[in-house]
């Protein structure tokens, strides 16, 4: 029987070709170098840290940043976070208040010399104002919010509690993630409208020199201003840009990792912590100077009018200026009129 | 108390992401979420490694550190657990964690996220261990039941090990002894600020 020969074959053959290849390949195995590392190339944890910083490598998941294996700066993060960013924020905010109670104290509120005239000129029209005060209500939530990030677990959370602090915290990360559209709108409308009457001019160096007045407490002082004088341009120059650099650092962290990587969202997080410390210090100088600090500033952006003596004393250049465009009556028919 | 750690012996790991199912089955875990990732460096060329990362569960932990609502806390075996509840889901612990642990559910407008999840070295959260409500928020509570991770349990080559750190380094140093090489205890530096030395 055929079948019954090959089945009894078959195996016999196998193990005939078995035997033969093992003694051919005998000497292959025997030449092969012993004692190899299998490591030897294996990659090393220290050595890509040391050259690149951080590892990376490839992930089976949709998420592909999920490849970032590690990246110690992290910890240089929370060193900033937590090392850092509590002290910038504490002496920056202490400290302009603490200037301002020394200035207030020195100086006093700084009245306007003339009385009051009859006279009353529009210096911030509808629009003015309501730009004005859309980014400074979004500003300060903004501010109180951002603040809450820093500063909340360490003042606010004792007093309240975890639960009644994480409910208030998750209200101000809505807050502050809707508000900032409106400031960013006001930023933009601000350097539209006030760009041309913010830029420098030859009346800034003596300004500067004279300290701008602020420190002549017989209140002699005025140095001639335009529109804006060279304290209220660098106010707006820091609102503007700091407003601007906030906003791109803040919509990077709007749209996580969607512009950056892991590196560059805490980059963010240390331009958008830092200017908007700064911002902060230099409003707060700003709501005193245009409140409590001087008489006549508030009606300026209050009511958008002021007293035509305020305006010759603070900004005697820009009343001349609107006497010869005939916006305002010039001195004398004003006078006449009185 | 022991001190849980894990370790992923990179030169036994084949990348056959049972780590990743297994935990994602065990606890539940939401789409898109994933509490356990295998990374293949130097992919396809000699000297490949794979590793298998979660939660390092990091000793003064820095995601713990930067939280701006203190949702943070670490248990009796050094387990770096949070709080689901207090959670804001600010995405600062991500930033902050040197390991990519915390994951977020998308949720909202803009890149709004929901609560932080992350590896709990199965020991889930604040809630009443072993409870609906605590496998609900955090997933299985194994501690509890005086198991360890499954991640590691399932592990097919033993290549992850999670547990306390003295015995799996000592399991570790027995493996690279007897083999004669190993290429470290890949995050323990960064983790722990210290590593095996063999």
């Amino acid at each position: 029987m055929p079948d019954n020969w090959l089945g009894r074959a078959t195996p016999q053959a196998i193990a005939a070709f078995m035997t033969l290849t093992l003694l051919v390949a005998a000497p292959v195995y025997a030449q092969a170098p012993s004692g190899s590392n299998p490591t030897a190339q294996a990659v090393s944890e220290r050595q890509l840290l040391d050259e690149l910083q951080k590892i990376e490598g490839r992930v089976t998941l949709p998420n592909t940043a999920a490849g970032l294996l590690e990246q110690p700066q992290g910890r240089d993060y929370r060193t900033f976070h937590e090392g850092w960013l509590p002290w910038i924020g504490g002496i920056a905010i202490l400290g302009i208040l603490l200037l301002l109670a020394l200035f207030y104290f020195y100086r006093g509120r700084i009245r306007t010399l003339a009385p009051e005239s009859s006279v009353r000129i529009l210096r911030f029209g509808a629009l003015e104002r309501l730009t004005h005060w859309m980014t400074a209500t979004a500003f300060i939530i903004l501010a109180i919010t951002g603040l809450n990030f820093i500063f909340g677990k360490r003042l606010l959370m004792p007093l309240i509690g975890a639960d009644a602090f994480s409910t208030w915290s998750i209200w101000a990360k809505y807050a502050h993630d809707f508000v900032a559209w409106a400031f960013m709108l006001g930023i933009l409308v601000m350097l539209v409208t006030w760009a041309w009457d913010n830029l420098p001019d030859r009346h800034d160096a003596h300004w500067l020199r004279v300290g701008g007045g602020f420190f002549d407490k017989t209140n002699r002082t005025h140095p001639p201003a335009g529109r804006f004088n060279t304290g209220q341009k660098l106010i707006f120059w820091a609102v503007v840009l700091g407003g601007i650099a906030m906003s791109i650092s803040g919509i990077f962290m709007l749209f996580p990792f969607a512009f950056a990587d892991i590196n560059g969202m805490q980059t963010a997080q240390y331009i958008h912590a830092t200017v908007g410390i700064i911002l902060i210090a230099v409003l707060i100088a700003h709501i005193y100077i245009g409140t409590l600090g001087m008489e006549g500033a508030y009606e300026a952006m209050g009511s958008g009018t002021v007293d035509m003596n305020w305006a010759k004393e603070h900004h005697s250049l820009w009343v001349e200026g609107q006497e010869a465009k005939g916006t305002i009556q010039p001195r004398s028919a004003a006078e006449a009129a009185e | 108390m022991a001190r849980m750690k894990f370790l992923c012996d990179a030169d036994r790991c084949i990348e056959c992401n049972a780590c990743v199912t297994a935990c994602k089955n065990e606890h539940d875990v939401p789409w898109g979420i994933n509490r356990r990732r295998v990374v293949t460096i130097n992919d396809g060329k000699p000297g490949e490694r794979s590793v298998s990362m979660a939660c390092m569960h990091c000793t003064d932990a820095p995601c713990a550190a930067v939280c701006p609502v203190d949702c943070f806390y670490t248990t009796a075996d050094a387990v770096v657990l949070h709080s689901k509840d207090l959670c804001i889901g600010c995405g600062y612990c991500f930033y902050a964690c040197p390991f990519g642990a915390p994951q977020y559910p998308r949720v909202g407008n803009f890149g709004s996220r929901g609560k932080m999840d992350k590896c709990t070295f199965c020991a889930a959260g604040p809630e009443e261990d072993s409870t609906e409500i605590e496998y609900a928020k955090y997933g299985a509570n194994r501690l509890a039941e005086g198991k360890l991770p499954l991640c590691a349990e399932m592990c097919s080559t033993k290549s992850l090990l999670a547990g306390d750190g003295e015995i799996i380094a000592a399991i570790y140093k027995e493996r690279v002894t007897q083999r004669g090489y190993g290429s470290g205890a890949w995050g323990w530096q960064t983790a722990y600020r210290e590593t095996i030395n063999v």
